[in-house]
């Protein structure tokens, strides 16, 4: 069984036909890659599956669950979280903070408020744990403003990766990573543990060829063509997407 | 030891020392304990100024910490202070530390009844709800004059002696004594919420709230959780003027009072739980002086000093501010050999 | 009953035209100007020291106090305005509220701290009545002249080309710069406007209203009302914002008398629950 799917998805805006009849299944440990030309719908969609968007139609299952009615932060609770495709993060908030957050939020403690920050020794392990992981020990006491951006974008995913998800969805992970840190980002991304389902969109086609085992291609918000990437790669059908030929039905 | 635990063990010395009390900090509270014996003059400027750095430290809470953009905090002061009159007066609360924290629980209950009311809309939609919820008690204690006196106050309120056995006397001594006693003990639970994880936690939601709830914090639940404590602490200032002066009237819920809250904010700035405080030592004192001198007209002067202080920046005076707290901190830091100090300690630059 | 319908048109009415310049402001640049009724008291102050004082025609002292205002209103924003345009929501509140500190002292200083009434003419005392609704000259005249400026705004904004300048900048500042708009002209513009027609407001409201050097703090809360409730992309929808807050009020005052303005803040309150973005905004991304 799939641990997140999808069923008749549908979000409008007005008269606006974002994302149609999606029906995504994505299974468990999956790499999984959703492409498709720039304004298909994917962040839309990403946006539905996080709870940011509430659909127009269609079901959200997680884990056998529907979870289509639950705000953002319960989600997260359930084992789903994102990153952005423009950073998000805290800009006065120090790494440290930011995933110290993640984890007490996580843990149950994000809500005691006579406790100090940094008491629970358990909890501080599991922080100095993912920020090593991540590669951020370094700057771990700068506030994120000031970070260079690779450093941002690694706190991005370390930040979804703190919430330890089952599933985690990276929109666009390498978007504007300058060339010299790129390396150390995809490295992180294929070094993630493998019981995570990972659901990756990506322009980049070398990482997307390279990191999925499964491919879904999305064109005007709905899901034109899904399956492993050798048969993807050969579908003269998606180059003529991509390249922008008429299609046949 | 591994490097993570080594590591580790680091970060929770570095994170308990920030949190430590810093000398700076405890200066300033001896010395405003040492003010009772300094001035005894004074009693009663001192005694407005506590309460009034009670009040601008409940809207610090929501406006330093959450980034709630309120001009209603009016509505617990004076709903608290109305609630502690009539207790006193009608003789149903007889001991006024009682009545106090029962005016703070009052106070919360309305803060938490009307939370809902921040949650939503833009900064001018959370301006004009909570100006008018104030506005609005304003005019429910008009109608209801011949309980609450109307436009003339509260009559008739006598409190009796702090637990039985200090009585407020003319000179305000144990009044001011009281109401220090209360700001501290207020100041504390504050200043344990904002260094603890769910002040972090506002802290996020103030920053970036979409990502808050990206990362599974419950943003509508923190955000009302730390609204009716601000409500509580509003309401507390509230009875203690009441208390203290065994009068109330219209004008707790008035426009006037929640303005001169921001000024005072701004003066001290936001984010660090002093500007309140700071802020409202410095309107205070400078609100007196200014009377003394043109006894009419001081709402002329201190709408010029807001004029002039947004014109020159909110930031460069905030900057002027964290440079001033540095500058005295290392100074301080000569003398005593712990790093953590009151502008380093603060959770956020303010 | 119809008479107190009649007087909450009028009312309403004489609020659009107080608040119609905030709207638009808070519209066109984002920009909460608190100061707004310092304005419309400036009018009033002008109309009766003119007609008052210095035996000014009545007819005559209404456009007059516009223009006053208005240039008031240009030389504000020139000089002290476009500093805080960039500002935070909090940053232009405390300048605002500045702003009305220093107003409210400074008319009363020069002006004393009593209530001043404007000499109306004789014509316009007294009421007319029709079909046992007594309406009031005076409100009557009001609701003509109010009328008469809600066409003609309406018109402006439609059929002109700074109206459909300034639609465009409202609409999306950058894209109108972009298509070479000068948007500091068009806001300086709209400003100086808004500000007379607040100062035409008062000078005609005085009467109703009540004019003393508190009348901005009094009646700020008002103005605020009408801009939430009606939002801020039209002119309907305050217009219809201010009619709904005036016959509430007047009514209210009517038959709940001791509640006072309970009844309109309770009306915001709802309104501004349901929708946040004010009853007659379209919802757009603002």
């Amino acid at each position: 069984m799939p641990i997140l799917e999808t069923i008749g998805l549908e979000k409008r805006f007005g008269g606006i036909v974002a994302a149609q009849n999606v029906n995504l299944a994505i299974e468990q440990g999956a790499r999984h890659a959703l492409i498709g030309p720039n304004g298909a719908g994917k962040t839309t969609v990403v946006n539905l599956l996080t709870g940011v968007l509430k659909p127009t139609a269609g079901r959200i299952v997680l884990e056998g669950r529907d979870i289509t009615a639950l705000e953002p932060h319960q989600r997260v609770r359930l084992g789903m979280a994102r990153t952005f495709q423009i950073n998000q993060l805290f800009l006065d908030l120090t790494p440290l903070e930011t995933i110290g957050l993640a984890v007490s939020e996580r843990v149950g403690s994000g809500g005691d408020w006579w406790r100090l920050v940094g008491s629970k020794a358990a909890v501080t392990d599991e922080i100095v744990e993912i920020v090593e992981r991540f590669r951020l020990a370094d700057v771990m006491h700068e506030r994120t403003a000031i970070l260079p951006y690779g450093k941002q974008r690694l706190l991005e995913i370390a930040l979804a990766f703190a919430c330890r998800p089952r599933v985690l969805l990276l929109d666009e992970p390498a978007a504007g990573v300058p060339e010299a840190e790129r390396q150390e980002l995809l490295a992180t991304i294929a070094a993630l543990p493998a019981d995570v389902t990972v659901l990756l969109i990506e322009h980049d086609m070398d990482l997307v060829f390279s990191f999925a085992d499964c491919i879904s291609v999305l064109v005007n918000g709905s899901l034109f063509v899904d399956g492993p990437p050798e048969d993807i790669a050969r579908d003269p059908r998606v180059k003529a997407v991509y390249l922008g030929e008429e299609l046949d039905a | 030891m591994t490097a993570v635990a080594a590591l580790s063990e680091d970060v929770s010395t570095y994170l308990a020392r920030r949190a430590r009390w810093s000398p700076l900090e405890i200066a300033f509270w001896v010395f405003a304990f040492a003010t009772i014996w300094l001035f005894p003059g004074k009693y009663l400027i001192l005694k407005d100024t506590a309460i009034l750095a009670l009040f601008a430290l409940s809207l610090d809470l929501i406006l330093g910490f959450a980034g709630i953009l309120s001009l209603g905090q009016a509505a617990f002061f004076g709903f608290a202070g109305y609630f502690t009159g009539l207790a006193a007066k009608y003789g149903v609360i007889n001991e006024p530390v009682v009545a106090l924290v029962l005016a703070g629980v009052v106070a919360a209950t309305l803060g938490f009844v009307t939370s809902f009311l921040v949650l939503r809309g833009s900064d001018l939609t959370r301006l004009m709800v909570t100006l008018g919820v104030s506005l609005m008690l304003g005019e429910v204690a008009n109608r209801y004059s011949d309980i609450t006196g109307g436009a003339d106050g509260l009559q008739g309120v006598t409190i009796a002696p702090i637990l039985g056995v200090f009585r407020f006397d003319l000179y305000g001594h144990n009044g001011y004594v009281y109401c220090l006693i209360v700001l501290f003990v207020c100041f504390v639970i504050a200043r344990r919420i904002v260094y603890s994880p769910f002040g972090l936690s506002l802290r996020a939601v103030k920053g970036n709230s979409l990502r808050a709830s990206a990362v599974g914090i419950p943003v509508n639940g923190r955000l009302v959780a730390i609204y009716t404590v601000s409500a509580a602490f509003a309401g507390m200032a509230g009875a203690l003027l009441t208390q203290t002066t065994a009068f109330c009237s219209l004008d707790v819920f008035s426009i006037d009072r929640s303005a001169d809250l921001l000024l005072v904010l701004i003066i001290g700035g936001t984010g660090y739980l002093y500007g309140g405080l700071i802020g409202a030592v410095i309107y205070r004192f400078m609100q007196d002086y200014i009377s003394t001198l043109t006894p009419q007209y001081w709402q002329f002067w201190i709408g010029l000093m807001l004029v002039g202080i947004v014109l020159v920046g909110r930031e460069r005076i905030g900057g002027w501010n964290e440079a001033l707290r540095a500058a005295i901190s290392r100074f301080f830091a000569r003398f005593v050999s712990r790093s953590a100090t009151l502008g380093a300690a603060a959770p956020d630059g303010g | 009953m119809l008479t107190i319908l009649f007087d909450g048109i009028a009312y309403g009415m004489l609020l659009f035209v107080l608040a119609c310049g905030l709207s638009v402001t808070l519209g066109l640049m984002n920009f909460i100007n608190l100061a707004h009724g310092a304005f419309a008291m400036a009018g009033g102050y002008c109309s009766v020291i003119l007609v008052n004082r210095m035996g000014v025609p009545f007819a005559l002292g209404l456009p007059i106090a516009f223009l006053v205002t208005a240039l008031l209103g240009g030389v504000f924003e020139r000089t002290l305005y476009v500093h805080v345009y960039a500002r935070s929501h909090l940053d232009q509140v405390l300048f605002t509220i500045g702003l009305v500190f220093m107003s409210v002292a400074g008319v009363d200083y020069v002006m004393g701290s009593s209530q001043q009434f404007v000499r109306i003419p004789e014509a316009l005392q007294g009421q007319f009545n029709v079909f046992g609704i007594g309406m009031g000259k005076y409100r009557l005249l009001i609701i003509v002249i109010c009328g008469l400026l809600t066409i003609a705004l309406q018109l402006m904004l439609s059929k002109t080309r700074f109206g459909s300048r300034l639609r465009a900048a409202v609409d999306d500042q950058r894209v109108a710069r972009g298509l070479g708009i000068n948007v500091g002209a068009v806001f300086g513009i709209t400003f100086a406007f808004g500000s007379g027609l607040a100062g035409l407001g008062g000078a005609l409201g005085a009467e109703i209203l009540g004019l003393d050097p508190t009348f901005p703090l009094k009646y700020m809360i008002y103005f605020l009302i009408v801009v939430t409730v009606g939002g801020t992309s039209s002119i309907t929808g305050p217009f219809l914002a201010s009619i709904l807050l005036g016959i509430g009020d007047v009514a209210g005052k009517y038959y709940v008398p001791k509640l006072g303005a309970f009844v309109i803040y309770a009306i915001m309150i709802v309104v501004l629950i349901l929708r946040p973005q004010g009853l007659f905004a379209r919802s757009a991304a603002r």
